[in-house]
């Protein structure tokens, strides 16, 4: 073991990811699975064919509790907790003073007066901080130290799911619910990072390696690590935060405005409300848009954009190859003036300029089970 | 006895005369994963030693592949620009990327032989 490994922190299934043969990685501080044997293009097309079974215990997961939950929250983030429905599931953004985002994350309502955040890995410590800086009476923050986050995901996902845990069939996307999984109490969301049908699995680490042995024996369902869950993300047109949402763009640059609704876009009462609602009247100065390169050359993050005539327009945020696709896909930034599906673009790719062009997000057709 | 040379960049170089085909090892497929995408160069373009000269892309990251030796293109393997997949199913034979003729053969002794590479790779692990 080098320096660096003893430096990382090892989730509760690092042994069973070693014993399938897991070719871990630094990632946010924790050694993590970028892949198995199967390599991540037969991971990535496995998990749009059957199932895929994705760690992601290194993402934060916090209960927020107290009589004044909802209403402290909606003071942090845009989006509507107030109308969440109990059982309901809702992804929102932490806003700062500028109107950048300074994390994403999925708001879970548990009770009126009980909700379950999951927050990103790389995020968490910053997060807990923001939060806890701004807490005030009536309400509790309780960082989830104590158990694993694992992902079903994939056309067969409901099946093994409901050989486990029967009542799971009834979830529709984005619901919340508490799961006997394989006699395992666990708190499951039908949600996911992959476009596809599937769970996110809140497990006791201490029960945490069952559950997963208990669903990778179900038929069709694979180990899949961070290398597929990213190409799978890319092609389904969910942003990655560092890569492109980050402290410098707004949730109406970022393309996500849609985590707000008519409520809050009238009461404002979040960090950065002035900047972000004077953007979604007078428009962002520059958008996220898909973005499809016409020839075979991925185009990586921070590929620079030009427009036919050769001027700077902006960078690309995520970019690789869509194994489902079959073709490079990308996301980037460029000017509101230049984010309609189709305008031509260029990209810089080891200098030279390859045709693009704006396209429609997302590459590969989501596939939730919605109520 | 083979005629292979190795890079530490993991690079493979064949001889015969004064003709040269270039790929990458197999610890470099695998260790580069599914490849997606290839660049090769064009007939008649000049390449250094330990210069870029081709583009290999799996699924996650872009690589250069460096010319092991100095010379003239002669030709890229279009087979696997057009079937990328090859590069992981044959590296050392039917996914090689181009050919040279080689400028300057005493830039081959500075090159490993099988057993050489096979006892840096022992390095690596």
């Amino acid at each position: 073991m080098s320096d660096s490994d003893t430096l990382l922190l090892n989730v509760p299934l690092d042994a069973l990811h070693r014993e399938l043969g897991g070719k871990m990685v630094p990632f946010a501080g924790y050694s993590m699975p970028v892949q198995y044997p199967a390599g991540v293009l037969t991971e990535h097309l496995h998990t749009r064919n059957a199932a895929s079974l994705f760690d992601v215990s290194h993402m934060g997961q916090v209960e927020i509790t107290g009589a004044d939950a909802v209403s402290w929250l909606e003071t942090l983030v845009p989006g509507d907790i107030r109308g969440l429905g109990i059982g309901k599931t809702r992804y929102t953004v932490f806003t700062n003073a500028q109107g950048g985002i300074l994390d994403d994350l999925m708001v879970s309502k548990l009770g009126d007066n009980r909700l379950f955040l999951v927050i990103n890995a790389a995020c968490k410590h910053a997060d807990v901080a923001h939060m806890r800086a701004h807490l005030t009476g009536g309400v509790t923050l309780r960082p989830i130290e104590d158990r694993a986050l694992v992902a079903l995901q994939g056309p067969k996902a409901a099946e093994a799911m409901v050989r486990l845990a029967p009542e799971a069939g009834a979830m529709t996307f984005m619901t919340i619910s508490e799961l006997s999984i394989a006699g395992i109490g666990c708190l499951a969301t039908r949600s996911g990072y992959t476009g596809e049908d599937g769970w996110e699995i809140s497990v006791p680490t201490a029960r945490a390696e069952e559950l997963v042995r208990a669903l990778l024996a179900q038929p069709g369902v694979m180990p899949a690590g961070l290398g597929a869950r990213d190409s799978l993300r890319l092609e389904a047109g969910l942003c990655l935060y560092g890569s492109d949402i980050d402290t410098t763009t707004t949730p109406v640059e970022a393309n996500i405005a849609w985590i707000m609704n008519k409520r809050r876009r009238a009461e404002g009462g979040f960090p950065g409300a002035e900047v972000i609602l004077g953007q979604l009247a007078t428009g962002a100065p520059r958008l996220r848009v898909g973005i499809q390169p016409v020839g075979r050359a991925p185009a990586r993050a921070h590929t620079e954009i030009t427009d036919t005539a050769g001027n700077r327009l902006g960078e690309i945020c995520s970019g690789g190859f869509g194994p489902s696709a079959d073709r490079p896909v990308a996301m980037g930034y460029v000017p509101a003036a230049f984010a309609a599906i189709g305008t031509p673009l260029k990209l810089v790719v080891r200098g030279k300029a390859l045709d693009a062009h704006v396209a429609a997000l997302p590459f590969v057709p989501h596939r939730y089970v919605k109520a | 006895m083979s005629d292979m040379r190795f890079t530490k960049d993991h690079e493979w170089i064949k001889v015969a005369g004064d003709v040269g085909t270039v790929g990458i090892s197999d610890y470099a497929q695998h260790a580069l994963g599914d490849v997606v995408f290839v660049e090769v160069p064009e007939k008649g373009r000049a390449v250094a030693k330990g210069a870029e000269a081709a583009v290999v892309e799996s699924v996650k990251a872009a690589s250069e592949v460096y010319s092991p030796v100095s010379g003239t293109v002669t030709a890229g393997n279009q087979a696997i620009v057009d079937q990328p997949g090859l590069v992981n199913e044959s590296p050392e034979d039917a996914g090689w990327f181009y050919t040279l003729t080689i400028a300057d053969p005493s830039e081959l002794a500075s090159l490993m032989d099988r057993a050489a590479y096979d006892a840096y790779l022992k390095t690596l692990e």
